[in-house]
């Protein structure tokens, strides 16, 4: 009777020790979720708080300021377009050609799983290596910086979020449709453009959409291969203007006109990256959704 | 087994149907293989591309970290010199910094993420899963330069006025470790920049665990829950040890991004060469030396030094970025054969 109790006592003193234990890493769990997430408000409020007073129309239509005094990030905007658009038109199809290889042809052979190993690693690596090869490569041999470099540093970013895409959305392919559309006679070319890219058209185009925003944001690789240019440029074979350098060299210097033009630059450039994000997931999901 | 994979299939219709003659159209045909070759070979030419380009940085940036290696020999990663008027370079001060930011960003990143990812997949009710992910995958999506300017202009600030002084008085009287949190409170630091690291990497680290926790078999999951366990003891003794190898997979993914972060460190680590015992002091990771210094330097052992440090940055996260994804296969692999 007596040990009964006693066992009783125990045992609910170890319930509830487990119930405490639960109810605290649980509430634990949901106070890591508002710590996230009050970070992203935070930094989110800050840039409107700080960028969208500054944000003008001069910011749209005058070049970069000379130190302590008014201007724009006219020149800064094009360049960075300039950069972002070439980098896009190089890196895209060489993503796509080479994820086409992975998906439809890396069934056996040893380059198929080593370059998706590779292009994995090359995802994550740090884009400021990138940037130290491309100006080995395309500064230091020709002893200039030039928008190309930095276009090329970008490009380097844009292949293996595409490759990585590519491969996925078309593994995606019922091997059914390759096998009819095989049956009626189209040679495997012809059955990898017309049916196998169709099908993967949006998720493709996803991928796309999710490198154009990766380095658009991107300081680090231009740093030392477009370099920057106060001045209005849009020749590709000079040095270059870009949003994100501009607004690093402004941040850090220690006048307030430029750190002005900085949060308007920091704040036109995340709504732009932001926005990419957000769209690419909304053609993905009307995707999906239709299928 | 690979004559089962759609491509082998086709390929060897494709032979069955060239060894089948059609008279009406040999031409048609050999033009068919023809481009098909073609195809096949383009796209392998581009895949190789994508192999040869890791070699290809790895030798382009040996070949320029030569001239500083020829100079320092191995002393290079021994030295805490820095000094571009003496030419005298070693690299201990970033690497340091390097691997120190990234432990912070860790010690605080693999926690939240883990709560994070419990949330997603094991208490929050499902009209809230997406919004919640996509906030989470938001802050990845942030660039780095504006974590950077956040972190210079509000949250030093902030941190100087209110949290150092109180790490100073309080943890800084901690026997061993208390000359960590000691120093000036500057705001900008070592602590800081890993800290920020920590709020960059936690997207990351976060959707890696919640993938491999939502593998877990419902059927383990249930019978655990059959046995009275609580969700915690759930997580702990069934999803955990599931998963631990995809877990680790998704640390080193963090820990990879940590490790070569730039410009958000660069904005708040103070770019010192100095090696400080304490964390609140600023200090030099690789990434913020090369982005504060290489356009800057100025002779051929100077960029030559920054270009090892890049290496010697590089060759640090493929070994990271490796052991991730060979955990992450091995997982997928083992799930492969159950199912």
């Amino acid at each position: 009777m007596k040990s009964e109790t006693v066992m009783k006592g125990l045992d609910n003193k170890r319930y509830m020790r487990r119930k405490f234990v639960n109810g605290l890493t649980l509430s634990l769990s949901v106070g890591t979720v508002i710590f996230a997430l009050t970070f992203l408000v935070w930094i989110l409020w800050t840039l409107f708080s700080q960028g969208l007073s500054h944000l003008t129309l001069d910011v749209f239509t005058k070049m970069t300021p000379p130190p302590g005094s008014s201007g724009g990030l006219l020149n800064a905007i094009v360049g960075s377009l300039y950069m972002v658009f070439f980098a896009t038109v190089i890196g895209t199809p060489v993503g796509i050609l080479a994820g086409t290889y992975l998906s439809e042809y890396g069934k056996s052979g040893w380059l198929a799983p080593t370059t998706r190993f590779i292009n994995d690693i090359l995802l994550s690596a740090p884009s400021i290596v990138i940037g130290l090869f491309v100006y080995e490569v395309a500064v230091h041999s020709v002893n200039h910086f030039s928008g190309w470099a930095g276009s090329f540093a970008l490009s380097l970013l844009v292949i293996p979020v595409v490759v990585r895409t590519t491969e996925n959305m078309m593994s995606l392919v019922p091997s059914t449709l390759r096998e009819a559309a095989a049956a009626l006679g189209a040679p495997y070319w012809k059955v990898i453009v017309n049916v196998v890219y169709k099908s993967a058209r949006t998720g493709i185009l996803t991928g796309l959409l999710l490198a154009v925003a990766r380095i658009s944001g991107e300081t680090a690789p231009l740093l030392f291969t477009a370099l920057n240019n106060q001045f209005w440029s849009t020749d590709m074979n000079q040095p270059i203007s870009s949003l994100a350098v501009v607004i690093f060299q402004f941040a850090m210097s220690p006048y307030e006109d430029w750190q002005h033009l900085a949060w308007a630059g920091a704040l036109l450039i995340t709504l732009f990256v932001l926005g990419l994000n957000i769209l690419a997931r909304t053609v993905f999901r009307q995707n999906q959704s239709h299928s | 087994m690979d004559m089962y994979t759609p491509s082998a299939v086709l390929n060897e219709q494709h032979i069955i149907r060239e060894s089948i003659s059609m008279p009406n159209s040999p031409q048609n045909k050999n033009i068919g293989a023809t481009l098909d070759k073609l195809f096949r070979y383009t796209t392998m030419f581009f895949a190789f591309l994508v192999f040869i380009l890791l070699f290809g940085i790895i030798i382009t940036l040996l070949v320029g970290s030569l001239p500083a290696l020829k100079m320092f020999g191995a002393s290079f990663f021994t030295s805490t010199a820095w000094n571009p008027v003496t030419i005298d370079f070693g690299g201990v001060v970033p690497i340091y910094g390097t691997f120190i930011t990234a432990l912070i960003a860790m010690l605080i990143g693999i926690p939240v993420s883990f709560g994070i990812a419990i949330f997603i997949t094991e208490l929050s009710p499902n009209w809230l899963k997406r919004p919640i992910g996509v906030a989470i995958e938001l802050l990845a999506g942030i660039p780095s330069i504006i974590y950077g300017m956040w972190g210079l202009f509000v949250f030093a600030p902030l941190f100087a006025d209110h949290v150092q002084p109180w790490m100073n008085d309080n943890l800084g009287a901690l026997p061993l470790i208390g000359t960590l949190f000691q120093g000036p409170p500057m705001g900008i630091g070592m602590f800081t920049a890993g800290f920020i690291l920590a709020i960059m990497v936690i997207p990351y680290t976060a959707s890696v665990m919640r993938d491999v926790f939502e593998i877990v078999p419902s059927m383990l999951k249930e019978s655990a829950y059959g046995l009275g366990s609580t969700t915690w003891e759930v997580i702990w003794n069934v999803v955990l040890p599931y998963t631990k190898t995809g877990v680790v997979g998704g640390i080193m993914l963090g820990l990879g991004r940590a490790l070569g972060e730039t410009m958000a460190v660069t904005f708040v680590i103070g770019n010192a060469h100095e090696l400080s015992a304490s964390l609140m002091m600023p200090g030099n990771t690789i990434s913020s030396a090369l982005a504060n210094e290489f356009t800057e330097a100025v002779g051929d052992v100077y960029t030559s030094s920054l270009i090892t440090l890049g290496l010697t940055l590089f060759v640090i996260t493929f070994i990271v970025l490796s052991l991730a994804k060979l955990l992450l296969i091995r997982l997928s692999l083992r799930e492969g054969k159950q199912s």
